[in-house]
């Protein structure tokens, strides 16, 4: 089939004009197609590395859940195993199968063991995946003190058969005996799998259990079941989907995954704004030739098609490009930091990099098209331009697309503001992207005229250098003002990005004071749910020499709603006021609480996600009873999105008769060494290295430490941005300075020494700049604003002040500043060359 | 005693290659004050590499350019274009005015150049835009204009600050009859008028014919036009 006509004709100017660009200007298309790529990559590299992660993730969890219909979990310090009893005799359950899985704490390491304890028959039926792969047999499970671990597991530990294994109960270490291990493709994480009644000695359980795996018999319900039988299950314990187990171990890390993939959107777009720009200012240097193609008889729409085709080209090969180095990116982040993208929750140990082809093609496509509509209003504009005033040249007729442009920015403005106060959608700040969207775009459009207006204001210096580079900038401001779209974009979001960033360092930092004000921390690994000083324990550290004092705390986890993760309860302070003491508290009830509240302070998560009000009620499952407080403050909580509840433990120790503590405080007295007193901390246990002691200047520096690692790779996607920004400004200038080779000749002639015009070009580059930057310092700003009030809210729900970071930003803008100026000379320098003198010669 | 000649070629060779022929070898002339020339040639023969080295804007491989005296190889790239600036005056083919000026801007480039300020500045303008009678579109722009129009800014821009020598180089080749008449008597009326000295390229014989004498530059040099053309 031959193609139309007009299409064959569309298609032969988009070849002619696509080979003299590549023939003309092969670096500036290159570095287009390369912005593209790495816009493309990003985005592609995230998505595969996440969902390569998630996926891995959901195995692991379905591994560990096994073929269950619904899970009954309990707190960690679990419920009665009567429950299994009365379950697994239940008419409509198929098959029981209890389980007792806790985090087990190791001397020396700061993270913990997961380790099940299963029944190996029942747990067969419902878990085979997992139990199939013990060798020597289900018995074999039965020795006691003895533990199978995973591949990974024994990888970690550097353990093989027949080797112990130590494990810290209370505050004693315990030996287990290595029997095998699992092999790499029954689970790739972390694991232990031990008999149940074994687990149940060894950690101090007897008679408890904190999870029960159910199947049902043929014909029942599940949801139903589910909905009946939470209804009679002991306070603190539910029943949920297996599904459920997995969603809540993911949801922790979505609001993380969601603002990269914002970022490497960012860099996408900002791909997307090169290619606006580049097609904008190369459709103006040729507006002349493109005129004569549509004098020659070329139709408008013919010419739109093959412009935006140019677009187009540019979208494919960068999109090409993209695909491949995301994949390799996505590989190389898989291989070497197992999946983890910053926030260290979610490693995917063993994943692989699985490109659907749907999600490759997604991409490849997206590319394409976001660099075809940056071609599109370029292509636009060039075939409606009358071509007899192209062919006249200049580019008096801006100030109607300002007009135009300036309509269209105020309402985005608006359309921005008004956004920007809605609550979240689904728990993630949809509104507050979609505002910072808006108001991006409305600011680009008000660009025209407030750089019309700006230069109107420039005053006439009678230095003729820098009233030219004004005369000049005025008459061209379409020109100008593209070439800073995209560093003000670009730059807009850094800035933004860097305060955002600053804000939360300083609130951090000054949390992190506020929350460590004594000498020196002690704790049991993070999450450990069998190590812990007994009171005997904490009398015994409290006497050793140089402590002028001593606090402890119990943290443990609480599942209040079964879709949610559990959130922290910290029991610290002997007494109610002494709990609130040096708690980051945002706001607080200053009204005395009735006689008989006990009161709780709430981390600002526990507010946003369950809606607990200061003053109002809140219910805490204790030792199987419904224990009531009253919100007496909200505080701030970096260390937990989830959300946490602090309570005295005076009020603890009440509810749960657990006088137990898993982490301390120490102040020094005077003249004390931390060293000794640290040695004589540790040589009160059995095991010295059971758990960890740090100055708090070293806990509050390797916080920071995690703080920035966090970070890093919103630093390197901003500075892509920033650069891809400064691309587009470096092209602008060589292509205006060559197109302007003429009037450098002519001015040569007339007696303007060299030094004058590569100051008149710099001068026009320092001018640009400057208010690209200023303007940039002033839209990132209020984009700012909406990153640490709403996304930031909204994504990890807790709160940060705002800070400027003045010197970061002075010292940014400034570079960026002497870069524009840097590329203006030296576009000059080439443009004043003997050729320009030439140049006056050549008709155009 | 100071040199008569305005501008003065001795013995002047250029080549833009040492594998390839001279453009022109051992030029000679001289130009008095109050002399306008014409100087004609077939394309390629050298004119605007001429022109280029009268101006200091290129260097020859042999002999001086002596203007006012000053022999340009002596002095380095500013000197010669401070010299340029004060004593040189340029139009050219293609206009070359500043679309981002206004008409007035754009004459009185060489003046704010020069350093020259108000109000010797705006009276000077003034007279120039008079003389050429643009005056009324003072505060317009150059692409509003015709190019009769562009070329009277060009030729005002040229002699606005009274340079010694103009130098023209094929100042009709864009425009109509009519207005390259007008155009090459108001060139020769302002060169007469400021006393300095004026060398035309040209194509056209009856371009410089306008000229007080021709010379053609051709393989052998320098020479004046015969009775035959």
């Amino acid at each position: 089939m031959s193609m139309p006509r007009a299409a064959r004709g569309a298609f032969t100017i988009w070849r002619v004009l696509l080979l003299a660009q590549l023939r003309e200007s092969p670096a500036r298309l290159l570095v287009t197609v390369v912005a593209i790529a790495l816009g493309v990559a990003l985005g592609a590299a995230v998505y595969f590395v996440n969902s390569a992660a998630l996926n891995e993730f959901g195995l692991a969890t379905k591994r560990l859940v096994g073929e269950a219909d619904v899970v009954v979990r309990g707190p960690r310090e679990g419920f009665s195993e009567q429950l299994f009893t009365r379950l697994a005799r239940d008419a409509a359950v198929s098959a029981a199968s209890p389980v007792l899985e806790l985090d087990v704490a190791l001397p020396g390491r700061r993270d913990t063991l997961k380790v099940l304890g299963v029944d190996p028959f029942r747990a067969a039926t419902l878990q085979p995946a997992l139990i199939g792969d013990i060798g020597g047999g289900l018995f074999a499970l039965f020795q006691p003190n003895g533990i199978y671990l995973s591949s990974s597991a024994a990888q970690d530990l550097k353990l093989r058969r027949g080797d112990l294994l130590q494990v810290i109960v209370g505050s004693s270490p315990k030996a287990l005996r290595v029997l095998g291990i699992l092999s790499e493709g029954t689970y790739s994480r972390e694991l232990g799998l031990m008999d149940i009644a074994s687990a149940q000695w060894t950690f101090d359980q007897i008679g408890r259990l904190n999870r029960i795996d159910l199947r049902l018999s043929p014909g029942n319900d599940v949801d139903v079941f589910r909905r009946a039988l939470g209804q009679h299950l002991p306070v603190g314990v539910v029943a949920v989907a297996p599904q459920v187990e997995r969603d809540r171990a993911i949801s922790v890390t979505r609001a993380y995954r969601v603002n990269l993939n914002m970022l490497a959107l960012v860099a996408l777009w900002t791909g997307a704004f090169l290619v606006f720009s580049t097609q904008s200012l190369s459709v103006l240097r040729r507006r002349r030739a493109l005129a004569l193609l549509r004098a020659l008889g070329v139709t408008r729409g013919q010419l739109q098609r093959a412009l935006i085709g140019e677009g187009a080209a540019l979208g494919v090969a960068g999109s090409f490009l993209g695909v491949l180095l995301g994949v390799l990116f996505a590989a190389a982040v898989l291989r070497f930091l197992t999946g983890d993208l910053g926030n260290g929750q979610l490693r995917a140990v063993g994943a692989s990099i699985r490109t659907a082809p749907l999600p490759t093609l997604a991409f490849f496509v997206m590319g394409t098209v976001v660099a075809s509509i940056g071609a599109w209003l370029p292509a636009r504009s060039a075939a409606r331009q009358p071509p007899a005033r192209s062919l006249k040249g200049g580019d008096g007729d801006y100030a109607v697309v300002a007009r135009q442009s300036t309509y269209a920015g105020v309402a985005l403005l608006g359309v921005g503001a008004a956004l920007s106060p809605l609550p979240p959608m689904g728990g993630l700040p949809v509104f507050g992207y979609a505002a910072i969207a808006a108001l991006l775009l409305g600011a680009i459009l008000l660009v025209p005229t407030l750089t019309v207006k700006a230069l109107s204001l420039a005053p006439h210096t009678h230095r003729i250098v820098l009233d030219t580079a004004v005369a000049q900038l005025r008459e061209n401001v379409g020109l100008s003002t593209l070439s800073l779209a995209s560093i003000i974009v670009s730059f807009s979001l850094m800035v933004a990005m860097a305060i955002m960033v600053y804000s939360f360092r300083m609130s951090f930092d000054h949390w992190l004071g506020k929350l460590l004000p004594a000498d020196m921390q002690l704790r049991e690994p993070l999450g450990s749910d069998t190590a812990f000083w007994s009171a005997a324990d904490q009398a015994k550290l409290a006497t050793v020499a140089g402590i002028s004092r001593i606090e402890f705390r119990r943290t443990r986890l609480l599942l209040l709603d079964p879709e949610r993760p559990p959130v922290t309860l910290i029991a610290r302070g002997a007494t109610a006021a002494q709990a609130a003491e040096e708690l980051p508290l945002v706001r607080s009830d200053k009204l005395p609480l009735p006689s008989n509240a006990e009161p709780a302070w709430i981390s600002e998560a526990l507010q946003d996600l369950y809606g607990y009000k200061l003053g109002g009620p809140i219910d805490l499952p204790l030792a199987g009873r419904t224990q009531r407080f009253t919100v007496a403050g909200i505080w701030r909580d970096y260390a937990r999105t989830t959300g946490s509840i602090v309570i005295s433990r005076q009020a603890y120790l009440a509810a749960t008769g657990d006088a137990g503590a898993n982490e301390g405080s120490v102040w020094l007295s005077a003249g004390a060494n931390a060293a000794l007193t640290e040695a004589a901390l540790r040589s009160r246990f059995a095991r010295g290295d059971s758990f960890e002691i740090l100055t708090s200047t070293a806990l509050r520096e390797r916080s920071l430490q995690i703080f920035d690692r966090a970070f890093a790779i919103t630093y390197a996607l901003e500075a892509i941005a920033v650069i891809i920004g400064l691309t587009g400004v470096s092209f602008a200038a060589s292509s205006t300075a060559l197109a302007r080779r003429a009037e450098f000749g002519m001015l040569r002639h007339i007696g303007m020494l060299r030094r004058q015009i590569v100051g008149m070009l710099a001068s026009e580059g320092i001018l640009m700049s400057a208010f690209g930057v200023a303007y940039g310092l002033g839209l990132g700003t209020a984009l700012s604003l909406i990153l640490v009030y709403v996304i930031n809210r909204q994504s990890f729900n807790w709160s940060i002040d705002l800070a400027i970071p003045a010197w970061q930003l002075a010292v940014l803008s400034v570079t960026l500043i002497a870069a524009a100026a840097v590329t203006a000379v030296w576009s000059g320098r080439a443009a004043t060359s003997q050729d320009a003198v030439q140049a006056v010669r050549e008709d155009w | 005693m100071a040199d008569p000649a305005v501008l003065r070629l001795e013995n002047l060779s250029k080549r833009y290659s040492p594998d390839r022929p001279a453009i022109f070898e051992r030029l000679e002339l001289e130009l008095r004050q109050g002399e306008y020339l014409a100087v004609m040639g077939e394309s390629g023969v050298g004119k605007s590499t001429l022109l280029n080295l009268l101006a200091g804007l290129d260097q020859p491989d042999s002999g001086r350019v002596l203007l006012e005296g000053t022999d340009l190889s002596t002095l380095d790239d500013d000197a010669v274009t401070l010299l340029r600036r004060r004593a040189v005056g340029f139009v050219f083919q293609a206009f070359h005015v500043l679309p981002y000026l206004s008409v007035r801007q754009n004459v009185a480039l060489p003046l704010d150049l020069l350093g020259v300020t108000e109000p010797e500045r705006g009276l000077r303008t003034a007279e120039m835009l008079a003389s050429v009678g643009i005056a009324p579109l003072a505060a317009r722009y150059a692409r509003e204009l015709s190019g009769g129009e562009v070329q009277r800014i060009a030729i005002a821009r040229a002699l606005v600050h009274r340079p010694r020598l103009l130098l023209a180089d094929e100042p009709t080749g864009n425009l109509d009859p009519r207005s390259a008449a007008q155009t090459l008597a108001l060139l020769r009326a302002q060169v007469k008028a400021n006393a300095g000295a004026g060398i035309l390229i040209t194509h056209s014989r009856a371009a410089a014919d306008t000229a007080d004498r021709i010379l053609v530059l051709d393989a052998g040099g320098l020479r004046p036009m015969g009775p035959h053309g």
